[in-house]
């Protein structure tokens, strides 16, 4: 397979938020800020990408019958180092992402892609796979985060431009679906072009 | 490589020998950031304390007090200047905020007036319940030099001194909750 194509697939053509609406709980959940999103996106990236490696290291070594629990098994390891390093290392972004943190574990993007790909790939194709899909992801939380913090509290990146406050209701949930929502329709139009 | 059959034995045999490694890996991490966690959690810790109390020198640890109150443990961290107590800070809690718990370090001078106030973990709204943060807005300031006797720790709403955060009066509730909470361990323990 091209593997430029199986990279960038995951940017915008099958990219895990806009397109397969994938992982949606973190998406709306931790986007508040464009810092956190970048956070949380890169932590998915680096589990994505060593669970698809370690699950296709050793794909035939598991059996069928338990190949889900064995997955689960991973990608939990991996979600746990995350959160110690982060603790350890990032107690700023561990305060902000905390909660979310365990709950890459039930990402259905890492379950997903170790499933539908990496069980089935090589090991090159399957890293090259998860890091796509993790920077697709990345990029889509990044954004999300960017629009959320830019019209709800007047800052981008932490970076204040506006006095005073602005649009609550984008940091709050309901702006999260409202945000995503544009977010898709200028995905899908990029999409459009592109093919 | 043929894939493994799926009989008894291959899969209790694949899944241990999984969740061994799994087991291994992590605690070898777990030991790994053990001391650099334990240095973050101090760390934070001992910035809230400076910025709460007056300029002080040392903390003993032998001189934290730990206090008992409403089902959780509140600590008392006595600041000393040429070994003398200048202030003391206290680690304070309170489960009434719009999420839940949250933690704050309130600082007292001798007589009991607030010295200052700095929030040490939440979970409150992003654009909110956060602008009690230090840092994200003025509202501790109006807390600074009152004396808890004579300054009504409640939200105006509820007839008290402290005007509320805009659109979170919960939070705002809670804060103060916690701030008469550390008054009254820093009474009872004087």
């Amino acid at each position: 397979m091209n593997q430029w194509k199986n990279f960038s697939k995951g940017l915008l053509k099958e990219n895990a938020v806009f397109v397969m609406f994938l992982g949606l709980c973190p998406t709306l959940g931790v986007t508040t800020s464009a810092v956190n999103g970048l956070g949380m996106g890169l932590a998915t990236t680096f589990v994505l990408v060593m669970s698809n490696l370690v699950v296709a290291l050793i794909k035939n070594q598991i059996p069928d019958k338990v190949r889900i629990p064995a997955f689960i098994v991973i990608i939990a390891t991996f979600v746990t180092v995350v959160e110690m390093v982060m603790k350890a290392y990032v107690p700023a972004l561990f305060d902000a992402l905390g909660l979310f943190i365990p709950l890459i574990v039930v990402n259905c993007v890492v379950l997903g892609r170790a499933e539908a790909f990496a069980s089935k790939n090589n090991v090159v194709s399957s890293i090259i796979d998860g890091l796509g899909m993790g920077i697709g992801f990345a990029l889509a939380l990044t954004a999300l985060g960017a629009v959320r913090e830019v019209l709800g509290s007047g800052s981008i990146f932490g970076l204040s431009f506006l006095k005073g406050d602005g649009m609550l209701l984008f940091v709050l949930p309901p702006g999260a679906f409202i945000a995503l929502g544009y977010l898709i329709v200028l995905a899908n139009k990029l999409k459009a072009k592109t093919t | 490589m043929a894939k493994k059959e799926s009989n008894f034995v291959s899969m209790v045999a694949t899944l241990s020998v999984v969740a061994l490694v799994a087991a291994a890996l992590l605690g070898g991490v777990y030991e790994a950031t053990k001391e650099p966690i334990r240095l973050a959690d101090l760390r934070k810790r001992n910035e809230a304390i400076e910025a709460v109390v007056p300029a002080f020198d040392t903390v003993p640890s032998d001189q934290i007090v730990k206090y008992g109150m409403d089902g959780d443990t509140l600590i008392l961290y006595p600041a000393l200047k040429n070994g003398i107590v200048v202030g003391t800070a206290v680690e304070t809690f309170t489960n009434n905020g719009f999420s839940g718990e949250f933690k704050l370090m309130v600082g007292f001078d001798n007589e009991g007036a607030i010295v200052d106030i700095a929030v040490l973990s939440h979970k409150e709204t992003p654009g909110l319940g956060d602008k009690m943060e230090r840092d994200k807005s003025d509202f501790h300031v109006q807390f600074m030099g009152q004396h808890p006797d004579e300054f009504n720790l409640a939200v105006t709403k509820d007839k008290g001194d402290v005007d509320a955060i805009t659109a979170s009066t919960i939070s705002s509730r809670a804060y103060c909750e916690a701030v008469q909470r550390a008054y009254e361990a820093w009474k009872a323990t004087r």
